[in-house]
């Protein structure tokens, strides 16, 4: 990086610092085969997006919570019972509103800005994965999957087409959208790769089992592998297979493994409720990374009995998510992190955090003795990005902190 | 893909009703500002990479630019540009003020023009 030389745009305050916090510029993201090329233009608006993310995180939404606790609470008849009333009554405040235009304006800048860069470039992109992964058995695409209506009925965090729209045949741009424009979101918090929460993983796993050896490993709902890579390249002679809905995804998660050195990845396109491909305890590990709030309470069911059908004795099931709404989260964090639910297409995120795991672990056949409880927070190049874990900042349900849920078979 | 698609593919409405915070009217001039908003952080951050460029090669320094002293001539120049460009982005402050007294000498809508004549006809 460039010696930071002071330049007129800078504060002459005294306790300027030479390297204010946020996100760091977008240049520091990395690149591979099929990643979409940027111009300055590009480049700056993504880095404005990631800004203006933070703005509302540390600047706007502090404001949201002191209205409810000098405002909003005090006028209600009586206290709320749940984060739904809390929402309720949060809706009709102004800070609130301004509050919530911003931040769903914002989300809709970032995809109208990424979807602009992936798609202008489309067909090259498309041709790039071709060449990367035409005729290589580790891609297995089949059409005959249907999008089920959990997926279909509203497109997933605003993003128009969701993972799983095509254009044109072996179109990636999709997932080319998703995957070069989330840090407008993550600002950076994900890591140079986007590969935080995977790294978390390995680390999580090192420190807490570190005589897991799994020779065979899947994720459920994988997207473009950016969470399993670390995973992979922690167990080279492992087996590891990302499972999706989406072609666009799979074809640009090998085209993208492979460009970044990691082969022993396979994407194969199928549905997590039924995988009846893979045969009964043929896994040591089945993985879901920032997935579960995707699913409804019935296809969430059926994925869990698939996790523990596939599982040998002693393998293990992860999920690593946002935190589930304890009795002892404040109803306002509660209410603040349902936000997405209701205001940025993530239908089942309110009712995804409000279930016990525990019992749907259990009712699938898992055992207490054998639950799985822990954190992990985003691993990170700490140079250069963001470390979740020395940060302050809350933003209700995008912090790169997550609690990881899950048992042994 | 033709590039009206593409354009037409990007700005797409993700499936789900979008939620309204705002009045419907008020949200979507400020969506209309927030997006410009946007935009003019991109061509400002162009224009500071230009300058940056322009002083590490030596043509010009950012200290010459924060000093720059125009001509009494180049001063009214930019004086009118921004007269200019003032008026035609408050071009409707500008005419709902001269609707006051249109309306007062009886303005008309255009629809009302065809059968006022008409009656006359």
């Amino acid at each position: 990086m460039n010696e930071m030389k002071p330049t007129g745009h800078r504060p002459l305050l005294k306790n300027t610092p030479p390297l204010p916090e946020g996100p760091p510029d977008y240049r520091a993201v990395g690149r591979h085969a099929v990643f979409p090329e940027t111009t300055h233009d590009e480049i700056s608006r993504l880095n404005y997006l990631a800004q203006m993310n933070r703005h509302l995180a540390t600047r706007v939404m502090p404001f949201v919570k002191s209205a409810w606790e000098q405002r909003v609470e005090p006028s209600l008849e009586g206290p709320p019972k749940d984060r739904h009333d809390v929402r309720r009554a949060l809706s009709g405040d102004p800070l609130f509103q301004t509050w919530s235009a911003l931040r769903r304006m914002t989300m809709e800048q970032r995809q109208q800005a990424g979807r602009w860069t992936a798609l202008r470039q489309a067909e090259f992109l498309a041709e790039k994965a071709a060449e990367l992964t035409d005729g290589d058995p580790r891609l297995f695409l089949d059409a005959s999957v249907k999008i089920p209506r959990y997926v279909a009925a509203v497109d997933h965090h605003t993003m128009p087409g969701s993972y799983h729209t095509e254009r044109f045949p072996g179109d990636v741009s999709a997932a080319a959208n998703y995957d070069h424009a989330i840090f407008a979101t993550t600002g950076g918090l994900l890591g140079r790769l986007t590969d935080g929460a995977g790294r978390g993983i390995v680390r999580w796993l090192s420190e807490n089992m570190p005589d897991f050896a799994p020779r065979r490993i899947l994720e459920i709902g994988a997207t473009v592998g950016q969470s399993l890579l670390p995973i992979a390249a922690a167990f080279p002679r492992a087996e590891v297979i990302a499972v999706d809905l989406g072609a666009p995804v799979l074809r640009y998660g090998l085209a993208r493994a492979k460009s970044l050195g990691v082969k022993n990845v396979s994407f194969v396109q199928a549905d997590g409720t039924n995988l009846a491909r893979y045969e009964d305890a043929s896994f040591d590990w089945v993985q879901t990374t920032m997935f579960l709030h995707e699913l409804n309470r019935g296809s969430m069911r059926d994925i869990f009995r698939e996790c523990f059908r596939l599982l040998k004795p002693g393998g293990i099931m992860l999920h690593v998510e946002q935190p589930q709404y304890a009795p002892e989260m404040p109803l306002f964090e509660q209410a603040m992190r349902d936000w997405d639910s209701f205001y940025n297409n993530e239908p089942f995120w309110s009712t995804m955090h409000g279930i016990d795991l525990d019992a749907l672990m259990a009712e699938v056949g898992f055992v207490e003795e054998k639950f799985i409880h822990g954190g992990v927070t985003a691993v990170v190049d700490k140079d250069i990005f963001p470390d979740a874990a020395d940060d302050e900042t809350e933003d209700y349900g995008r912090k790169a902190a997550w609690h990881l849920v899950g048992a042994r078979r | 893909m033709s590039v009206e698609d593409a354009l037409a593919d990007a700005s797409a409405k993700p499936a789900g009703k979008r939620p309204y915070f705002l009045n419907p009217e008020v949200e979507r001039v400020m969506a209309i500002t927030m997006a410009v908003a946007q935009e003019l952080a991109v061509a400002r951050d162009r224009l500071d990479t230009l300058e940056r460029l322009l002083e590490s090669k030596g043509v010009v320094g950012r200290a010459e630019i924060e000093t720059f002293q125009p001509t009494a001539q180049e001063s009214a120049d930019r004086g009118l540009w921004i007269q200019e460009y003032l008026s035609r982005i408050l071009r409707i402050v500008q005419q709902e003020g001269e609707a006051v007294a249109h309306t007062a000498r009886g303005d008309v809508a255009s629809g009302d023009v065809a059968a006022e004549m008409q009656r006359e006809d």
